[in-house]
């Protein structure tokens, strides 16, 4: 897909939608090469070639948190444990806190893992080298920086950045209030959260700037940059907003742009991961593809009084393929046509 | 509306038996799944439920409202346990024996994601007939816990004897004479009298009078309480809950006075009082929201729990609302009947509270 191409009014790629009904809460997506594998929140992982579906009862309970590396999935229960499925089926226990639950997952590119459970977070090297540090509240945010060996972790008060690997304590990037998610800008400037107070905080690591983002009429809990880094996609309000980042100030003191207006609140952003196009999911259950550079919409799916919000989006590698969840159970994925 | 999930908030200080509760309401036959979500990890004897354990982390809002504060460790597991919507039929909050209650209930207002998936339904404190007195001498936290409950279930009552019984009783009405409160041992209540209670639920909002004792065996009886309580006994003893829906619903207000004249000893917290006011007649909506909104904002901190049923002028329905601190919930409700009148009335439980300007507020707010 290119900004060149113009799209014929009504175009709608439903019909190129595979679908799925699992009955149970999609808390995940994401594509293994061909292989789509969704985690459900009764604790199954299902793998699908697109003829057939494989089930792995993995955890007992839900499915809480998930993360994916384009080779494996990464599933955190609220049975405590923390697995790497691959796409054979296999799967590997990475960690098991009994009693608690996986609040939080994330994977580095360099092979690195880290997860959370009540203030407890946990990092471990590519080498299996494992190391803990307690936070200052519970912890429901990860990220690992675009480069080193360094995690961001969001808690109570701001976020915290932490050389695992290092002595010297977490660097504290503070702001009031409870911090859930977070995010690095992919070069490596910017540290994002999304807050308890339906705001996303934003940092510029540089000289620890606040970027207050506001306006949400809902937390936003789904957060999602475009290819080149310049924007972040954002979840809870009734379009899908998107802040610009790509000068040195980051959105200080700039509107965000909207796509995707519509009467039903985003739920799910996930943007292209070659092309300025950014797939949103409503609370309804519809799912639209907005293409940024001219703000066409193309329906991937409709909204559906029976099935609930998106829960999970997730692109292929290529971007040729989108793979959904919902709340209720249902799922699928778009074998994206080429346009006409 | 009605697929929220309900929520029931168990109370009490350390060693009033909370867990004797819990353990209960799990192994009764009801054939109802509960999850669980409890501090004291391990005094549970029931392992196929789906218990969670959690860490009271309480977290201030940025929302300019200086006792507004949530559990975010609440927050993080109702949205997850929504992922295992249908696995169950109703979420209980055990706290520990030191927690103020108000936090778990404005969490419920507060955070909209809960909000939309679960309601609370009500605050369950369990108080200890032997060492209740003691505790509301050195610990706000029983005070506390007394002052915010919607149901109190005065347990251990075979550890004292009559008089002490009554003399905690009457201490507890001091501070909260609109909790329904049953006498105990070893938490033994029909679990009805404790869950699906919807003492938030502004739809069941149908009269705001004293409560008295549902369980009344070995109770004294003075002349008024005899009095009062000779209805009930039309119902036999069986039927308690029963008699008790139908108490809701009639709202007979003269009834109540009698009880709240009744035989029990009248005590006056020095700290926390309620305080009650009545207009016999419709308020004027554009007087009485600025004055309940100003008084809940200035005074919030000290008001635990407020809840009003009003009159407006020219409105054929009831007007319906309750608090928790700072947070006002209201709305129109059903419509008055014919023949019912239409009066005005407004409670509030808290600490020093001004009677006088209470009272005084609400009266300029007559139609």
């Amino acid at each position: 897909m290119s900004a060149e191409t113009t799209i014929p009014e009504n175009f709608s790629l439903t019909e190129h939608v595979t679908s799925f009904a699992f009955g149970e809460h999609i808390s995940g997506a994401a594509f293994l090469g061909d292989i789509v594998g969704f985690a459900l929140g009764d604790g199954r992982v299902v793998l699908h070639d697109g003829e057939k579906s494989r089930e792995l009862a993995a955890h007992e309970g839900a499915v809480q948190v998930f993360a994916h590396d384009g080779e494996a999935l990464y599933t955190g229960g609220d049975d405590g444990r923390l697995l790497r499925i691959d796409v054979s089926g296999t799967i590997e226990t990475i960690a098991d806190e009994k009693g608690k639950w996986i609040d939080a997952v994330a994977i580095s590119g360099a092979g690195a893992i880290a997860w959370s459970a009540g203030r407890s977070v946990k990092a471990r090297d590519k080498q299996g080298g494992l190391r803990e540090i307690a936070a200052p509240s519970s912890v429901r945010g990860l990220a690992f920086a675009p480069k080193g060996y360094r995690l961001a972790f969001a808690h109570n008060g701001g976020a915290s950045l932490w050389f695992p690997n290092a002595s010297s304590p977490p660097e504290v990037f503070d702001w009031k209030g409870s911090h859930l998610d977070v995010s690095f800008s992919p070069d490596g400037r910017f540290l994002v959260t999304s807050m308890q107070e339906n705001a996303l905080h934003g940092w510029r690591l540089a000289d620890k700037k606040h970027m207050r983002m506001t306006g949400y009429p809902a937390k936003s809990r789904s957060l999602s940059w475009t290819h080149d880094g310049k924007w972040l996609a954002t979840s809870g309000a009734e379009a899908c907003i998107l802040w610009p980042f790509a000068d040195k100030d980051g959105p200080m003191g700039k509107a965000p742009r909207e796509c995707g207006v519509r009467r039903a609140r985003v739920t799910a952003v996930a943007g292209h991961p070659k092309a300025l196009v950014t797939a949103i999911g409503y609370d309804d259950g519809c799912v639209l593809m907005c293409r940024l550079t001219d703000s066409a919409e193309l329906l991937v799916r409709r909204a559906s009084a029976f099935t609930g919000a998106i829960s999970a989006l997730a692109w292929n590698r290529v971007g040729a393929r989108l793979a959904f969840g919902t709340a209720g159970g249902a799922a699928g994925w778009l074998d994206l046509p080429p346009l006409p | 509306m009605s697929d929220k999930i309900p929520v029931t908030v168990l109370t009490g200080y350390l060693g009033a038996g909370k867990t004797t509760l819990l353990n209960r309401i799990l192994t009764e036959e009801h054939g109802r799944k509960f999850a669980v979500i409890v501090n004291e990890f391990g005094e549970i004897g029931i392992d196929n439920e789906l218990v969670v354990g959690a860490d009271e982390e309480i977290f201030e809002m940025n929302n300019g409202c200086i006792c507004c504060t949530v559990r975010g460790d609440l927050i993080r597991i109702v949205e997850g346990l929504m992922k295992r919507k249908g696995k169950f039929d109703a979420i209980i909050v055990e706290t520990t024996g030191l927690a103020d209650p108000a936090p778990v209930a404005q969490t419920f207002f507060v955070d909209a994601d809960v909000g939309a998936s679960a309601k609370l339904d009500a605050v369950v404190t369990v108080a200890d007939a032997r060492w209740l007195l003691d505790r509301l001498k050195d610990a706000p936290e029983a005070k506390n816990q007394i002052a915010f409950a919607d149901v109190i279930l005065l347990n251990k009552t075979d550890l004292v004897t009559k008089e002490q019984l009554e003399e905690v009783e009457a201490r507890i009405r001091g501070i909260n004479p609109y909790a329904k409160l049953h006498r105990t041992q070893k938490c033994a209540v029909p679990l009805d009298a404790v869950l699906g209670r919807e003492a938030f639920d502004l739809e069941r909002i149908l009269e705001i009078e004293p409560a008295f004792l549902d369980d009344e065996d070995g109770h004294a009886h003075d002349h008024d309480h005899a009095h009062a309580h000779g209805h009930h006994h039309d119902h036999g003893h069986d039927d308690h809950d029963q008699h008790h829906h139908g108490h809701d619903a009639k709202g007979n207000g003269g009834r109540a006075k009698a009880h709240s004249h009744g035989g029990l000893k009248h005590y006056h917290d020095e700290e926390m009082q309620s305080v009650s006011a009545r207009i016999d007649g419709e308020v004027d909506p554009e007087k009485f929201m600025p004055w309940i909104n100003e008084l809940t904002q200035t005074k919030g901190i000290d008001i635990l729990r407020s809840k009003g049923i009003l009159a407006f002028k020219g409105e054929p329905k009831r007007f319906v609302f309750q608090g928790v601190h700072m947070i006002l919930d209201g709305d129109l409700q059903r419509p008055w009947q014919e023949g019912e009148k239409r009066e005005s009335k407004i409670v509030f439980i808290g600490r020093h509270l001004d009677e006088a300007a209470i009272r005084a507020g609400f009266l300029a707010c007559r139609a």
